[in-house]
C-alpha cells in the first residue's frame, strides 16, 4: 500500500505531533493551574499580612473587643463592629432578596410561557451585571431620599438603604439558582400532583419548592455570600464608621467598607493600619469560603437528588 | 361502595367552591409573580433613565476631553476613560488566552482524578471571592511583591484574576456542547487530541468563548473595589505615556507601569464629595458606565443567539 519512505515520513510526522501535543498540553495545564495559584497566593497574603497584625493584636482582643479605631490615638481592634454592620446590611439584603427572588423563580419556572422566561432572564440578570458603584448612587441619591420621606429622623448614611439595594442587586442571583433547583425537580412529580387535582400554585408550593429545597437553600446561602461580600454600595451609602449596632437605621461601616476607607487614605506600607486591612479581609474571606462551600454542597446535592 | 357513602366525601357544591377558590389563588399567583418581576425591571429602567436625567447636563464633547477639575462644570473623564480602556486592554489579553486554555484542558485533556477535582474545586471557589480580596491580593502580591507599584499593569493583572473563573466557566460550557460525535470522527481520521481541539472543537465554540470573553470584560469594567484598594488615584490631570510612538518600536509599554484612574474610580471618587454639583458628574459617569455595560451585555446576548441559530449539528 505504501512504500516504505513513506512510512518513515509518517512515522516521524506523527512522532513530532505527539511531542507538539504533550508540549501543548503542558501549556494548557499551566493555565489551569493559574486557578490553584491565585487560591494558594490569597491566603497566603492574607495569612502573612494578618500574622504581622495578630503579632501586635491579641486575637482574644481581635474577636471581643467592640471598638475598632485602629486609626486613632487610643487604637482598639475588635472586629465586632465591623462584623455587625456586615451582619445587619446582609440581613436587610436577605429580606429583600429572598421573596423577591423565590417569587420570581416559582414564576418563571412554573407559570410563565417559554417565550416570555426566554426573554425575561437575560434581562434580569442585567440587574446583577450593573456595576455596584451605581449601584452606590442608587442608593444614596434616591433610596435614602425615599426612605427619609417616610422616616424623616433617618441620618443620610443608613444601612437601611445600603441593605435594601444589595438585595435588589442579588434578586436575579438567587432566582436564577433557585430556578435552576426548581427545574431540575422531574416532570412526573408535578404530573402525579396534578392527576390528584392539584392547581398550579398547589404543585408548585407543595411539590416543586420541597423538592427543591436543598436547591433553594443553596440559592440563599450563596446570597449571603454575595452580599456579606458587597463594598461599593456600603461604602457609598452606609457611611464609613465603625459603628456597633444592628439597628439598620444606623450608620455604619462593613469589614468591606473599611477595607475601602483605608485604601482612600495614604497608609505607609506595613505599618499596623495598612495590616489591619489584610486582618480583615481574612476575616472576610472566612466568612463568604463557609457560606460558599454549604452553597456548592447543597446544589451539587440537588443536581445528583433525581 | 354505596353511593350516599361516596357523596359524604364528594359533596359538589364543596367541591366546586373549593376548586374555584384554589383557581382564583392560582390566578392572584401570577399577577403577584408577574408584578414582582416587572418591578425588578422597573428598577433597572429607573436606575438608567435617573442618572442619564441627573447627568443630563454635564454630557457634551468637553466632558470626554477634560480631566478632572475642582470645578464641577469643567471636569471631565478624560483620564478615566483612557485609564478603563488600557486596563481593559491588559485583563483581556491576560485573562482570555488563560481563560481560554485552562477550560480546554479541562474538558479536553484532563484525567479524572483528585488533581482535576482540586483545579475545578479552586475555579468554582474562586468564582465565590468577593472582589474586595482580590484586591488585597493584588496590594500584597503584584503592588509590593512584584513591585508593579499603583500601575495600570497591577490593575489589569488583578481585573484579570477576577474574570478568569468567568472566562473558564463559559468557554467549558461551550466546549462541552460540541457533539460526541465530530471529535470521534477527528480522531478516527489519525487526528492528535491538539488537533482535534484546534481544528474541530475551537471553531464551532467560538460564540461561546466570546459571549464568556465580553461578560467577563463588562464585569471588569464596573469593578471599583479591588482597584482602589491597589490604591488608584482619584485626581489625575496626566494621560499615560502613549502606547504609539512616531520613532522605531513604534511601540511602547511604558504606559504600563504609569498611575492611573478609571471609570469607577473618577464615579465613586464623585459621588463621595459633599458638593451638589459633582453628583451630575458622577451621573454622567454613571450612565457612561452603565451604557458600555448595558452594550456589552446585549452584545453577548446577540451573539450568543446568533451562533446558536447557525449552527446544525
Amino acid at each position: 500500500m505504501s512504500s516504505p519512505a513513506a512510512t518513515r515520513i509518517s512515522a516521524s510526522g506523527l512522532r513530532y505531533r505527539k511531542v507538539r501535543d504533550r508540549f501543548i498540553e503542558a501549556l494548557l495545564l499551566a493555565a489551569g493551574l493559574v486557578a490553584v495559584f491565585t487560591t494558594l497566593a490569597i491566603v497566603a497574603i492574607l495569612l502573612y499580612e494578618s500574622s504581622t497584625f495578630f503579632a501586635h493584636v491579641s486575637i482574644v482582643d481581635f474577636l471581643t473587643d467592640t471598638l475598632w479605631t485602629p486609626l486613632f490615638a487610643d487604637a482598639h481592634y475588635g472586629i465586632l463592629p465591623l462584623v455587625a454592620g456586615t451582619v445587619t446590611t446582609t440581613m436587610v439584603a436577605l429580606l429583600v432578596a429572598v421573596p423577591l427572588g423565590t417569587t420570581i423563580a416559582i414564576y418563571l419556572s412554573e407559570f410563565a410561557p417559554y417565550q416570555l422566561r426566554e426573554t425575561v432572564k437575560p434581562i434580569l440578570e442585567l440587574l446583577g451585571a450593573v456595576p455596584t458603584v451605581v449601584y452606590g448612587y442608587f442608593a444614596l441619591t434616591m433610596v435614602t431620599p425615599v426612605l427619609q420621606w417616610l422616616m424623616p429622623e433617618l441620618p443620610g448614611f443608613n444601612m437601611l438603604s445600603a441593605g435594601l439595594v444589595i438585595g435588589l442587586m442579588i434578586v436575579p442571583y438567587v432566582s436564577s439558582v433557585s430556578e435552576d433547583a426548581m427545574r431540575a425537580v422531574p416532570r412526573y412529580m408535578r404530573e402525579g400532583s396534578y392527576a390528584m387535582g392539584a392547581t398550579r400554585l398547589q404543585t408548585a408550593l407543595r411539590v416543586v419548592v420541597p423538592g427543591a429545597f436543598s436547591g433553594l437553600a443553596a440559592a440563599f446561602i450563596l446570597g449571603i455570600s454575595r452580599a456579606v461580600g458587597e463594598t461599593m454600595v456600603v461604602a457609598i451609602a452606609a457611611g464609613m464608621q465603625p459603628n456597633f449596632t444592628f439597628d439598620p437605621r444606623q450608620p455604619a461601616a462593613t469589614i468591606t467598607a473599611y477595607i475601602v476607607q483605608v485604601s482612600l487614605g495614604d497608609l505607609p506600607h506595613g505599618s499596623i493600619g495598612y495590616q489591619s486591612i489584610f486582618a480583615a479581609g481574612l476575616v472576610l474571606m472566612i466568612i463568604t469560603l463557609i457560606f460558599n462551600i454549604i452553597g456548592f454542597s447543597l446544589t451539587r446535592r440537588f443536581r445528583e437528588a433525581y | 361502595m354505596s353511593a350516599s357513602g361516596a357523596a359524604a366525601y364528594l359533596n359538589s357544591e364543596q367541591l366546586r367552591r373549593g376548586l374555584s377558590r384554589r383557581k382564583v389563588l392560582d390566578k392572584v399567583f401570577v399577577l403577584v409573580g408577574l408584578i414582582v418581576m416587572l418591578a425588578c425591571l422597573a428598577v433597572l429602567a429607573i436606575l438608567f433613565i435617573d442618572l442619564v436625567r441627573d447627568g443630563a447636563s454635564r454630557f457634551g464633547w468637553d466632558f470626554f476631553t477634560n480631566f478632572a477639575s475642582r470645578r464641577a462644570e469643567r471636569a471631565g473623564i478624560l483620564a478615566a476613560w483612557v485609564g478603563t480602556s488600557l486596563i481593559m486592554l491588559v485583563t483581556a489579553t491576560c485573562a482570555v488566552p488563560v481563560g481560554v486554555a485552562a477550560a480546554i484542558y479541562l474538558e479536553e485533556y484532563a484525567p479524572k482524578n483528585w488533581f482535576t477535582a482540586v483545579i475545578e474545586i479552586n475555579v468554582t471557589n474562586l468564582a465565590g471571592v468577593p472582589s474586595i480580596v482580590y484586591g488585597l491580593l493584588a496590594l500584597g502580591l503584584f503592588v509590593y511583591q512584584f513591585d508593579l507599584g499603583q500601575s495600570i499593569a497591577a490593575a489589569g493583572l488583578t481585573l484579570a484574576l477576577l474574570i478568569l473563573p468567568i472566562v473558564i466557566v463559559a468557554t467549558r460550557e461551550a466546549i462541552r456542547s460540541v457533539p460526541k460525535a465530530i471529535r470521534e470522527a477527528a480522531y478516527g481520521l489519525g487526528a492528535t487530541r491538539w488537533e482535534v481541539t484546534k481544528d474541530h472543537v475551537l471553531p464551532y465554540s467560538t460564540g461561546g468563548i466570546l459571549t464568556g470573553m465580553i461578560l467577563g470584560l463588562s464585569r471588569a469594567i464596573g469593578e471599583t473595589a479591588p482597584i482602589i484598594t491597589i490604591g488608584a488615584l482619584s485626581f489625575i490631570a496626566f494621560l499615560p505615556q502613549s502606547p504609539v510612538q512616531s520613532e522605531f518600536p513604534f511601540v511602547s509599554f511604558a504606559w504600563l507601569k504609569d498611575p492611573f484612574t478609571a471609570m469607577p474610580i473618577q464615579m465613586f471618587n464623585w459621588v463621595s464629595r459633599p458638593d451638589q454639583a459633582f453628583q451630575a458628574n458622577a451621573a454622567a459617569a454613571g450612565a457612561i458606565l452603565l451604557g458600555m455595560t448595558l452594550i456589552m451585555n446585549a452584545l453577548a446576548i446577540w451573539i450568543r443567539y446568533r451562533f446558536r441559530k447557525k449552527i446544525n449539528w
